[in-house]
């Protein structure tokens, strides 16, 4: 179960996405991939993401205009 | 009178296999029938429905829409879906990485120097006030980190989104294959039918 970083600060849609499905084709079951964006719409995008592709969100968080996301590898 | 000799294994058996034979031969046959059938049923029920494609038709030269239509294409496959783009008419001007003017007639030549030299250059649909709108809008997109067109077009290369220019409007304004992205594919109405029919979303922008 490894863990991967994804630094997507300052990128804009459909960036975040794109880069994420990339990382995540890396990813084998149960591993996460923590995403840190700024795109205002990256909470609706991931949510929408994750749903289509079956992976899982274990959570999400915001502060000061920096957003967390933890997906799981469905 | 004697008994008559017991039957061998082999005997038996044969018997049994001919008996067996004779009862389910003709209801195998039958199975086996319906269950080509089913194939052929399930194969054309999975030509008609819709995979999980996006097809658009990018109709349009202008900056603004050229872009939606990109991030339309490339978030379908960041998505895990297909993703084909038509370029057709004023959409050509995406594709175009040089303008040449030997071999035209003098109103292809002039559709080319009308037409935009490539996706760098394609004006704006609205405030495009001869030129200035397009740098006006690269630079707020470059102050936003939003992506270029031109990078965007690379971006959607390097996914795999299936490019395709229309051959119908390439000879109408006299446009040539080496004028062209390298790598991408020619059609006409029939190609882009072709997936839009079998995709979930289908835009024309």
């Amino acid at each position: 179960m490894a863990n991967v970083d994804l630094d997507c600060g300052g990128l804009s849609c459909p960036v975040p996405i794109v880069r994420i499905s990339r990382a995540m084709k890396e990813l084998t079951s149960g591993d996460t991939l923590t995403v840190t964006a700024s795109d205002p719409s990256f909470q609706a995008d991931v949510e929408a993401w994750v749903r289509k592709m079956g992976h899982h969100l274990d959570s999400f968080t915001e502060s000061d205009g920096s957003q967390t996301a933890v997906l799981r590898h469905a | 009178m004697s008994e008559p000799a017991p039957l061998s294994a082999a005997e038996i058996e044969a018997l049994i296999e001919a008996a067996v034979e004779k009862r389910v031969g003709s209801a195998v046959a039958e199975i086996e029938k319906t269950l080509a059938d089913v194939k052929a049923s399930v194969a054309q029920v999975r030509e008609a429905c819709p995979e999980d494609r996006t097809t658009i038709v990018a109709f349009s030269g202008d900056m603004d829409r050229l872009f939606a239509a990109l991030t339309i294409a490339s978030g379908s496959v960041a998505m895990g879906m297909e993703a084909s783009m038509f370029f057709t008419f004023w959409g050509l001007a995406a594709l175009k990485v040089k303008t040449s003017y030997s071999g035209k007639s003098f109103g292809q030549k002039l559709a080319a120097l009308m037409l935009p030299g490539g996706p760098d250059r394609v004006p704006t649909s609205r405030m495009n006030m001869a030129g200035g709108g397009p740098i006006f809008f690269k630079m707020l997109m470059k102050q936003k980190k939003v992506q270029s067109v031109p990078e965007m077009l690379d971006m959607v290369q390097e996914l795999g989104v299936r490019l395709v220019a229309c051959e119908m409007s390439m000879g109408v304004m006299g446009i040539s294959r080496d004028e062209l992205l390298p790598g991408i594919d020619y059609g006409g109405v029939a190609t882009y039918l072709g997936d839009a029919a079998r995709s979930k979303v289908t835009l024309f922008i």
